[in-house]
């Protein structure tokens, strides 16, 4: 298992190279001169040319790519934010807790909602419970986020005035960004715990459990459940993965200083050095997210686990 | 226990199971009765309703779409058919158990044997986990594993292994009856033989009555003391495993006794029983076997008949059982 693990870390080494050099490219044919930026419109043509020379601006793609990467495996360094001087690993770092809270609040709501609805759906399958979850989880689905974002603050920050509709300083201005991007995942979430258990509960083993004497609910959440997790933490982790890059939306409409945020002023700014970087932070996390999920399934279900074993 | 009641009394039992395309009426009028410590053998083709049958006195239908829609399952002189969800619950694993077809598939694959074995005992002894980790570990020992694999999980025994661990749940209770259904068709034929003898050694240990679900006659001759043969849901011929191998009275009987190759007799071909076993969305009106009986009359076709009772609890569904069949 540690080997595994261990395998699968130095397997991101190649992954992160390939989603630096396809970021970098895109940055390097992006029109728009960054020393143009930097001086503003006033600066005169000399002095641009100084600062792109200055910049290395004028080498080829490979020199530059190249000091890039030296740069950031040597020291660590991303480069500097055109906009605030200050380097891009700071910049990350300093919006990263704002973005993993926002994930991590999501997330609850969405596996509070979602498992409890899909069990309940599977269970009762095509009951009125069911067929009112799946028009919601439908809805939830299809429903774009911004949209929901601006439909919660008009009628709970404009109409009814409980809660704060921009900022992020403190439990009652989580709630709203948090029910934006919970309740889009919960919807993803109720199908998919839906359609697991409606799989494992036509199960012999299930039959099996009914015919020890165990009651229903046991039946349901020690056996069926267990079985049906595997794609459910999949969905879990993915949608996890998702928000620790930043919900660009959600954060644009609430005004979250988060990771989103950041990528989408430094895009508007062409402040190339800190899209680079964030995009890199956010692979890594990606790439780590998943791997956490690979090691999750190992404890949801032996047969993989033993597989792991057997390869390693 | 009056050792005067039977074990078990099946009465006119009902089961239909409602579908889109109608209603399959799987179960229609069976009567059984087991007495303490038999064996009976309920053999009957794939579609026959045995294994409706052995749900229904498990309660263990799936509702919907099944439903028990008359009858009733005397289960040691109590009605099981109106016992509550709770109450059933009691009965399950404890004083009946079963044994299911498939070992691959019956076994829960993410919980330990152990677990698998101690939840059984846990549900209706009181023990503490560890006494009932005990207990468990030794049953696994007597149905032949080793202890030291009580911390592994069913994809790692074979599927031998796997059906030695069903029958452990199964028996670990030490439950009055236990129903076997087909516990030996998903198995190798090498594998048959010791599952069968383990089955029938602990059965024996216990003094549990079993049920033994089965299609082969051979199987059924060498271990049960009495035979229900099924049809469409009823049961045509019932008695003592003498009286039916050797006075054989139902054609449907006959005709599974003709279909079985004899070793000593160079036959060319095999002597299947002609036509298929009826829809049981429309199931043909009078004897339902009548399309496919050589002896069928005219009485056959409207009327469907009753039980005859001939020697001794030997009973048949047939007009002709008294004359026996040329």
């Amino acid at each position: 298992m540690h080997r595994y693990v261990l395998r699968r870390v130095v397997m991101m080494i190649p992954v992160l190279l390939g989603v630096s050099l396809v970021i970098f490219t895109m940055m390097y044919f992006t029109p728009g001169d960054p020393a143009r930026l930097i001086l503003g419109d006033t600066a005169s043509e000399a002095e641009v040319e100084a600062l792109r020379e200055e910049m290395g601006l004028n080498d080829t793609f490979i020199v530059q790519y190249s000091r890039y990467l030296k740069k950031a495996i040597a020291h660590g360094d991303l480069g500097t934010s055109y906009v605030t001087g200050r380097p891009v690993i700071t910049e990350i770092v300093a919006r990263f807790p704002t973005t993993m809270l926002l994930a991590m609040l999501s997330v609850i709501v969405s596996v509070l909602i979602g498992i409890p609805t899909g069990i309940i759906s599977a269970t009762k399958q095509y009951s009125i419970f069911d067929n009112m979850a799946m028009i919601f989880a439908l809805l939830g689905v299809s429903m774009p986020n911004f949209w929901q974002g601006l439909i919660l603050i008009i009628v709970f920050s404009l109409h009814l005035g409980w809660l704060p509709a921009s900022g992020f300083y403190g439990p009652s201005y989580w709630i709203l960004p948090a029910l934006t991007i919970g309740t889009g995942t919960a919807a993803t979430i109720t199908r998919m715990t839906r359609s697991s258990m409606l799989e494992v509960i036509r199960q012999d083993y299930i039959r099996t459990a009914r015919a020890k004497g165990q009651s229903e609910i046991v039946v349901i959440l020690k056996h069926a459940l267990k079985n049906a997790l595997i794609p459910i933490i999949t969905v879990i982790g993915l949608q996890f993965g998702r928000g620790l890059g930043g919900a660009i939306l959600t954060e644009s409409i609430f005004s979250i200083p988060g990771l989103g945020k950041l990528m989408v002023d430094s895009i508007k700014a062409r402040n190339y050095p800190v899209v680079q970087g964030g995009v890199l932070f956010i692979a890594v996390m990606f790439s780590f997210i998943n791997l956490l999920v690979d090691i999750l399934y190992a404890y949801a279900d032996p047969r993989i686990k033993s597989q792991y074993r057997r390869r390693s | 226990m009056n050792n005067a009641t039977p074990l078990l009394h099946v009465k006119n039992l009902h089961v239909r199971y409602t579908t889109d395309e109608g209603t399959v009426h799987a179960v229609n009028g069976v009567d059984l009765v087991m007495k303490k410590g038999e064996t009976l053998g309920l053999v009957g083709e794939t579609g026959a309703g045995k294994t409706t049958t052995a749900l229904s006195i498990l309660r263990l239908i799936p509702d919907p779409p099944g439903e028990i829609t008359s009858g009733e399952i005397l289960f040691d002189g109590h009605d099981l058919v109106p016992y509550s969800a709770m109450k059933m619950r009691k009965v399950r694993g404890n004083h009946i158990s079963m044994i299911f077809q498939d070992p691959m598939t019956a076994l829960n694959p993410v919980l330990t044997i152990g677990d698998q074995i101690s939840e059984v005992i846990r549900l209706h002894d009181r023990l503490s986990r560890s006494e009932a980790y005990g207990k468990a570990t030794r049953m696994l020992e007597l149905v032949g594993i080793p202890a030291d694999r009580m911390g592994e999980y069913p994809h790692q025994f074979s599927g031998g292994m796997k059906q030695r661990v069903v029958i452990a749940i199964a028996l670990v209770c030490n439950p009055l009856l236990l129903i076997a259904d087909e516990p030996t068709t998903a198995l190798d034929v090498t594998i048959q033989a010791q599952v069968l003898e383990l089955m029938q050694n602990l059965r024996t240990e216990l003094g549990t009555s079993m049920m033994l679900i089965t299609h082969d006659l051979g199987v059924v001759a060498k271990i049960c003391d009495t035979v229900a043969i099924m049809y469409a849901g009823e049961i045509v011929e019932y008695g003592t495993l003498q009286e039916v191998y050797n006075n054989t009275r139902h054609p449907y009987t006959k005709g599974l006794f003709g279909s079985i190759p004899k070793i000593d007799v160079r036959e060319r071909r095999l002597k299947p029983i002609p036509g298929l076993m009826p829809d049981p969305t429309h199931l043909p009106q009078g004897c339902s076997f009548h399309p496919r009986c050589p002896f069928c009359t005219d009485q056959c076709r409207h009327k469907k008949p009753e039980n005859v009772l001939l020697y001794g609890d030997h009973f048949a569904k047939c007009y002709y059982a008294e004359d026996g069949l040329q």
